[in-house]
């Protein structure tokens, strides 16, 4: 074939146009192939409220429970805790909330609705480990200082009673609470409040 | 006309086999650190064919997929061993290509001209890494379920996107079945991209030729040997002179490996651990829980690193750098000499420190957190650095001895 009267730059410029545009179509045709690792219909609708009942709770315990397959804990504080978190404010990161981890309404020293009540995600803001309940007083691989409150197995972060951040621990901001709202005294609902479900 | 013949004038059988292995000169003073190569190999073709006798009876659904492992373990026949086999290999498969890795960081084979080959690798060791992840999710135990929370909660620390992005990773809000389904996929197919990168490997190798203990180029020494005038003088074929010294190798590695299978298939909790053998449960995570030991180096320098800016990103992008660091090294390396054998005291220290470093880092990655430990770990996290970012100035000013001619015992 003779390349005289061929126009280079022509071809150039349709050479571009046929790969931009094919560039173009491979971008639409990912869609679905990326898409598809989303959160199923199915996956979605599970997140739906969950009620607990908290009328059983002794003081100082805890209770476990499962909303969108994370776990929730409900800890009923006692009130030598409560005077605790309300003074014993310096070794935390943000003892005022200031973060938004927390719906507007629980945005207090005891980041929760009834002071008793703590309800918290109990998934660690590091890397997602579920921290331990640790009410007990200065036991002994915590420390003298320790007044009770979670301690994450995996990389060591600490949050106290109020699920607020320690300084100086890998987790970066306080437990995040969960909107909720009481049904009765003992009855509450986790996931929705009066501002509609989460 | 032969059979060889007929197909030669077809595919190029001779050729290939020629170029690649009985006209292969390699440099003749091989030891033992260049087994590993090839035992990587027989290892990932060990994982390969296990992987796939134990994906005929196995069942990536979360209700189903720990009791599919018990049933191959109790009830398939020879099940246990097969399993057995896929996870000893996994750990086999690490200590085999970190030993690969550490022969050419002694013996400079990523310098020029084998920076390519040593990237490659590279990528062959991350791409191992995310197959060795993936797959630590199937058995649906405890240590597999917190395990991948972890490593997928990495990707939450990205700002911004950061969320969203493990979201998409997961298919859920949490580590679930569309999770576990996903990672079976994955688990399954990266195997086979491992064997075509291994390929590409072997064809950059075969073009720059192997490295050896000396650090000498036989491509630039004197020419002829006992089977051609043209090959390198220090060269001897591939075949059959180190395909049978690798069988030797094999042997070897075969006695050990095999009395582990049999006899401590679960390397006291090292090559499996205990929290696995209890089902997954996303209530509640392990009194203590850590990665398989091939991950807790990197693992202890991620704990290592305090959030501060109201962010944890920082230990996951130092996590992300001791790597990727790594894909660099041709590049921080400036000593006139590549093999460790004529570099100079300065060189010799760091890199012995270096692996005191990394085996302390292992160490302490499976180790629970305290005050103590986490500061030893900062300590051998800036070591770990400083043996990379250090390397462009103390292998420059180093001394060296000066590199013989030709290759010696």
């Amino acid at each position: 074939m003779s390349s005289q009267g061929v126009d280079l730059k022509k071809r150039r410029m349709l050479i571009t146009a046929t790969a931009g545009i094919g560039a173009v179509g491979a971008g639409f045709a990912l869609v679905p192939f990326i898409s598809y690792w989303q959160p199923s219909a199915r996956a979605k609708a599970l997140g739906a409220p969950e009620e607990a009942d908290i009328g059983k709770i002794e003081p100082g315990a805890l209770l476990r429970v499962k909303w969108r397959g994370k776990v929730c804990w409900v800890v009923r504080r006692t009130e030598e805790t409560l005077k605790n978190l309300k003074e014993n404010t310096s070794h935390l990161v943000d003892p005022d909330s200031e973060v938004p981890q927390q719906p507007e309404y629980c945005k207090n020293w005891h980041r929760s609705i009834k002071p008793e009540y703590l309800i918290a995600v109990g998934i660690c803001t590091h890397l997602g480990c579920s921290p331990t309940y640790r009410p007990d007083i200065a036991p002994a691989d915590l420390g003298p200082e320790w007044q009770g409150g979670f301690f994450c197995p995996c990389h060591g972060s600490k949050f106290d009673l109020a699920a607020r951040v320690f300084k100086g621990v890998p987790a970066p901001t306080n437990l995040v609470i969960p909107p909720h709202k009481y049904l009765s005294d003992t009855r509450v609902l986790i996931g929705a409040d009066d501002g509609g479900a989460a | 006309m032969s059979l060889m013949t007929w197909i030669d004038e077809r595919f190029p059988a001779t050729k290939v086999w020629n170029e690649h292995l009985a006209q292969y000169y390699a440099p003749k003073n091989f030891n033992f650190w260049y087994f590993f190569g090839s035992l990587a190999m027989l290892v990932l073709v060990n994982q390969i064919v296990t992987g796939i006798w134990l994906a005929m009876s196995y069942k990536p659904d979360a209700t189903l997929a720990f009791a599919s492992v018990e049933y191959i373990m109790r009830d398939v026949n020879w099940g246990w061993l097969i399993r057995y086999l896929h996870s000893t290999g996994a750990s086999a498969f690490f200590i085999v290509i970190y030993l690969h890795m550490f022969r050419g960081l002694m013996y400079g084979s990523y310098r020029k001209p084998r920076e390519l080959l040593w990237i490659i690798g590279m990528i062959i060791y991350v791409a191992m890494m995310a197959t060795a992840f993936f797959g630590y999710l199937l058995p649906w135990g405890q240590m597999s379920y917190w395990g991948a929370q972890v490593i997928v909660n990495l990707f939450s620390a990205i700002p911004v996107i950061g969320d969203d992005l493990s979201v998409w990773i997961r298919g859920d809000y949490v580590i679930s079945d569309a999770t576990l389904n996903r990672f079976f996929a994955f688990h399954f197919l990266l195997p086979f991209i491992l064997a075509a990168l291994v390929f590409i490997h072997i064809v950059a190798l075969h073009k720059v030729g192997s490295n050896n203990p000396d650090g000498i180029e036989i491509k630039k020494g004197p020419k002829g040997n006992r089977w051609s005038d043209t090959a390198p003088a220090d060269g001897i074929p591939f075949h059959p002179y180190y395909s049978v010294k690798d069988i030797a190798g094999v042997v070897g590695f075969l006695i050990i490996f095999l009395g582990i299978v049999f006899f401590l298939p679960d390397m006291g909790g090292y090559f499996l651990e205990a929290p696995n053998f209890e089902p997954a449960n996303p209530l509640k995570t392990p009194e203590h829980i850590a990665p398989v030991w091939y991950f807790t180096p990197f693992y202890a320098m991620l704990r290592a690193v305090p959030s501060f800016a109201g962010t944890q990103v920082w230990g996951v992008l130092v996590m992300g750098a001791s790597i990727v660091v790594l894909f660099f090294l041709p590049w921080l390396d400036r000593s006139p000499v590549k093999s460790i054998r004529y570099k100079g005291p300065i060189s010799k220290a760091m890199i012995v420190m270096f692996v005191v470093v990394f085996v302390i880092l292992g160490y302490l990655g499976m180790q629970p957190s305290t005050p103590g430990r986490t500061l030893l770990a900062q300590v051998c996290t800036i070591l770990y650095f400083l043996f990379f970012l250090g390397m462009p100035i103390y292998s420059k000013i180093d001394k060296t001895k000066p590199v013989p001619e030709r290759v010696t015992k």
